[in-house]
């Protein structure tokens, strides 16, 4: 390993202080130094969009940002998206600790091999905190940057107007 | 994309649905991925793990003059390095995975790809050497330090210049770069076509594309010397073939080999391609260093290093009666094997039966010439050279339509198959090596419906014309195709019910995104009266289940899914033997379900937990020849592939202007038997549909005249996105196969197969333009925008 500097972050409420190298990408941190894998590569040069997470609280793909660049941020990536709770109008109680996106995205089949999904869930997650009533366009529209060869992107729309009906309930 | 509601379809009706097949349970494996859970190869970490990068060739073809590892050696963190001379006698060119059927008179020259290139270079991205370091940063720090010298050769990049006398040639050790010629006939096409009311000529070329899933490959190997196991997780679609052959390479016997095909992000083909140079290097370096080792390969390396599937070029011809029917067809073609052919000829020969669809076609002579390119190797890509053969003949059968003036549906159901000609015998052999044989179908209803569905009638009368009368290009495509699907050889499934009452299934076939860990324990749980989510699904682990061949052609649900449903049906029958037994009735007055056999008519039950644990008795005498447990594996072997079919249709509408495409409506009807998951079939259909819009109109692996390929990365390679995919419509017609007891046939690839053939259609029903003709895919903006060009031109 070359050079280093420290940083300190969070990821999903937990502070960490690592030692990394400049030229480190945060997906590569993420997945290698903090095992956190639920944050999947697809293209490192972004357009797949699969390895979007939260910086403090903005939808980035970590793929183009380094992990220096993120000192002193706020991370949240998928791992981070289920909580405990009470899982109001989820129908399927296994899933009541799922957010309400993760929950219909089961329910309408809108994954299929999965790996495209957790940067999906973390692009959606900003866009209906600010579009909490999105038509299909605008939901296509959001979708248009993250790349899916499974699903053919119906039942993603679909699961996604599915969470907005229970987030806004 | 927005939705015109002047083509909007009515609202569906739910159907009613009966027991666990046939249901729509949600899937059993998706808590794990939405919540970053589920085990990727890239996620696997060992302590000690090494890191592998490959030093590919930048040239197409040329000699190797050196390959100079000192610098690489030197660099800080790097461990090991490799060219083809260090592999010693390990070095050995790969397997013919799959050899050429028994055709008469075939002629086929074999040449495998090899681990790192030794003396030639055949194909940008041909690995020559490897570099093994602390890190991967630091794995490609060393590659990029390794000295490679290449004498550039001249390129053969085109298919008939690599059959001309002069050409360079990719081979030393062959005569030309002829891969294979195969001549198919039935009937006399000769005979035909003297007495024939009309004959239509055509040339056509269809290219397909990079498979492009998600996730890149990846290899990570870890030999541990003290428990001699040597585990291996791989993004491969055949993990069983996997680890017999590393077995076989490296010495070892099968059971100290351990081949893991954790979750995969998807596949679609080339994850099955027996092997890769990375699969068969990264076990022998972990042996070598005695630590694991991983790759992960990066997308821009995946559009060389991963296979492909390309173009053909077809001459074709139809001969057809007054009425449109069809009296035979000859199709000579040239398609492209890259750089080698271990898949054999499977793509051609997809091509020569499915270009027969679902028509009654007497006469036929199919001849193909495979040549080798200098470009990456090609295998298949979801629907596999089936794609092209469909594109031929519903590109003729639509110019025959125009020349007879017969509607475009009305010659389609003249020349249909019908129901009471099944099983129907096209008297040629198909990739499985068995003559090609329909199970059954009924297309003709699959059309009605169809029709009905994007009211082909009232479109050229109502919204269609409205919409032209507007100045709109707005144009209605319809088309039908056949899939020979879920071929043999076999696949096996272990079903076993823990005390405690868990039920576990284990196959072989790995899974890259279909579902499997739900319609297999859907199939399971069905027999054995329980939910879809009671029963555990392990797929894809070598340790778990050794035999097996892998997911390609649309054979999971067939061949697996049949398994699963013979080992089922052998523990229910395991299970009410027992609770006869116990409870003292006899197995008829017997109910098995909700877990538990209760005696009709009594209150007397047992859970099926209950009878686990007396099937395993820890004390006292069992019945000399019986066996523990409620525990039963079984197999499933195909007699020979099953036909699943079907028809698409779409209305779409151009932009003169800008030659930009917009699909208003896009309908399905589709027949693969009885459904196990509508849910899950109708998943595959629209990921299938999608990747057809693709290969159709976005999708094209550019190549220069060195065979340098242009745009290998997303930015240039364009794969559909959500804007650019429409909402797709579905519908179902059921015709069981009788070749398997589930009467399941395929869909994995169904999808993606007529969408060129449709799009063609559409867009020229569209632009009604004199002599605007489709004869190519892919298409795109520019070269729509060029063909309208011409025709105006011309016209």
């Amino acid at each position: 390993m070359g050079e280093t500097l420290t940083i300190r972050l969070t990821v999903n409420g937990k502070a960490y202080d690592r030692p990394v190298e400049p030229r480190l990408l945060l997906s590569d941190f993420l997945r290698h130094d903090l095992h956190l894998t639920g944050t999947h590569v697809g293209c490192e040069h972004g357009v797949c969009g699969a390895c979007t997470v939260l910086l403090d609280g903005e939808a980035v793909r970590s793929c183009l940002v380094f992990a220096v660049q993120a000192d002193g941020a706020e991370i949240s990536t998928v791992e981070g998206l289920a909580t405990p709770s009470d899982g109001s109008g989820i129908p399927h109680p296994e899933d009541a600790d799922l957010h309400p996106i993760q929950a219909a995205f089961r329910e309408s089949h809108g994954l299929q091999c999965g790996f495209c999904t957790p940067g999906i869930l973390m692009t959606l997650v900003p866009f209906l905190e600010e579009n909490p009533d999105p038509d299909e366009e605008q939901i296509r529209e959001a979708l248009s940057g993250h790349l899916c060869r499974c699903t053919g992107y119906q039942n993603i729309v679909t699961a996604v107007r599915l969470a907005a009906d229970r987030m806004a309930t | 994309m927005s939705h015109d509601t002047t083509f909007a379809a009515p609202p569906a009706e739910a159907p009613a649905r009966p027991r666990q097949v046939g249901e729509s349970p949600l899937r059993n494996e998706d808590r794990r991925l939405l919540t970053g859970e589920a085990l990727f190869v890239d996620d696997v970490h060992l302590d000690g793990m090494l890191h592998a990068a490959f030093v590919r060739s930048d040239y197409a073809h040329g000699n190797v003059k050196s390959v100079d590892l000192t610098a690489a050696l030197e660099h800080p963190g790097v461990v090991a390095a490799y060219a083809a001379h260090d592999l010693g006698d390990y070095w050995e060119a790969g397997p013919l995975l799959v050899p050429p059927p028994p055709i008469d008179d075939l002629e086929f020259h074999a040449a495998t790809q090899v681990p790192l290139a030794k003396g030639k270079v055949r194909h940008v991205g041909e690995p020559i050497a490897v570099v093994v370091a602390r890190s991967p940063y630091e794995a490609e720090d060393g590659a990029a330090l390794v000295e490679v010298d290449i004498e550039p050769l001249d390129v053969v990049s085109d298919l008939k210049g690599g059959l001309e006398p002069d050409s360079p040639r990719i081979h030393d050790q062959l005569e030309s770069n002829l891969a294979a010629h195969v001549i198919q006939r039935k009937g006399s096409w000769e005979e035909v076509r003297e007495r024939a009311h009309r004959v239509i000529k055509r040339r056509f070329w269809y290219d397909h594309g990079a498979s492009a899933p998600m996730e890149n490959r990846g290899i990570v190997a870890n030999w541990d010397a003290r428990s001699r196991e040597l585990t291996v997780w791989d993004t491969t679609q055949a993990p069983i073939p996997i680890r017999n052959g590393l077995a076989a390479m490296l010495g070892l016997p099968q059971s100290e080999v351990r081949v893991i095909a954790p979750f995969i992000g998807g596949g679609f083909g080339p994850k099955i391609m027996m092997f890769y140079p990375e699969e068969v290097l990264l076990p022998w370096i972990s042996m070598r260093l005695g630590q694991p080792v991983k790759w992960i390969e990066d997308r821009q390396e995946s559009f060389f290093a991963t296979t492909q599937e390309r173009g053909q070029d077809h001459e074709s011809e139809l001969a057809v009666d007054a009425e449109g029917r069809i009296l035979g067809v000859r199709d000579e073609f040239l398609c492209d094997t890259g750089a080698y052919n271990p898949y054999g000829l499977t793509i051609p020969i997809n091509t020569q039966c499915t270009l027969l669809g679902p028509y009654r076609v007497p006469n036929y002579h199919s001849e193909f010439r495979m040549v080798f390119t200098n470009k990456p190797i090609c295998t298949p890509v979801r629907g596999a050279g089936r794609q092209h053969g469909v594109f031929v003949m519903e590109r003729l059968l639509d110019r025959a339509a125009d020349e007879l003036g017969i509607d475009r549906v009305e010659i389609r159901r003249r020349n249909y198959l019908t129901p009471e000609e099944f099983p129907h015998d096209h008297e040629i052999i198909y990739q499985d090596f068995k003559p090609l044989v329909y199970d059954s179908g009924n297309y003709a209803e699959a059309m009605d419906r169809a029709v009905e569905m994007i009211d082909y009638a009232g479109f050229e009368s109502g919204a269609g014309a409205a919409a032209r009368s507007e100045g709109r290009h707005v144009g209605l495509g319809i088309v039908s195709y056949v899939e020979g699907t879920g071929v043999g050889p076999y696949e096996g499934a272990r079903v076993g019910i823990e005390p405690g009452g868990r039920i576990n299934l284990v196959t072989g076939v790995g899974t890259q995104g279909q579902g499997h860990f739900t319609s297999f324990a859907q199939i399971v749980a069905e027999q054995l009266g329980v939910q879809a989510s009671d029963v555990e699904v392990v797929t894809g682990d070598t340790a778990r289940f050794g035999w097996g061949t892998g997911t390609f052609a649309s054979r999971g649900a067939v061949v697996a899914g049949n398994a699963c449903h013979a080992a089922a049906l052998e523990v229910r029958k395991k299970v009410l033997t027992m609770a006869s037994s116990v409870l003292g009735a006899a197995e008829e007055d017997l109910d098995l379900a909700e877990g538990v056999v209760r005696v009709v008519g009594s209150g007397e039950s047992i859970s099926l937990g209950e009878l686990a644990a007396l099937a395993n008795p820890l004390r006292g005498a069992v019945t000399p020849g019986t066996e523990p447990g409620l525990e039963a594996t079984a197999y499933f072997g195909p007699e020979r592939g099953v036909t699943a079919s079907g028809v698409h249709a779409m209305i779409l509408e151009v932009d003169p202007d800008t030659a930009l495409v917009r699909i208003l409506r896009y309908v399905v009807v589709h027949d693969c038997g009885r459904v196990i998951n509508p849910m899950i079939v109708e998943g595959q259909i629209h990921g299938g549909v999608a990747h057809g819009i693709g290969n159709a109109f976005y999708e094209e692996l550019v190549f220069d005249e060195g065979a340098q390929l242009l745009n290998a990365s997303f930015m240039d390679y364009l794969l559909p996105t959500a804007t650019d995919v429409p909402t797709i419509e579905t519908d179902h017609v059921e015709t069981p196969s009788p070749l398997n007891p589930l009467g399941v046939k395929g869909v994995g690839e169904a999808g993606a197969i007529p969408v060129g053939a449709l799009f063609a259609q559409a867009l020229e029903n569209a632009l009604d333009v004199d002599g605007f003709e489709v004869r190519e895919i892919p298409l795109s903006p520019n070269r729509l925008f060029e063909l309208m060009r011409d025709a105006r031109e011309e016209g």
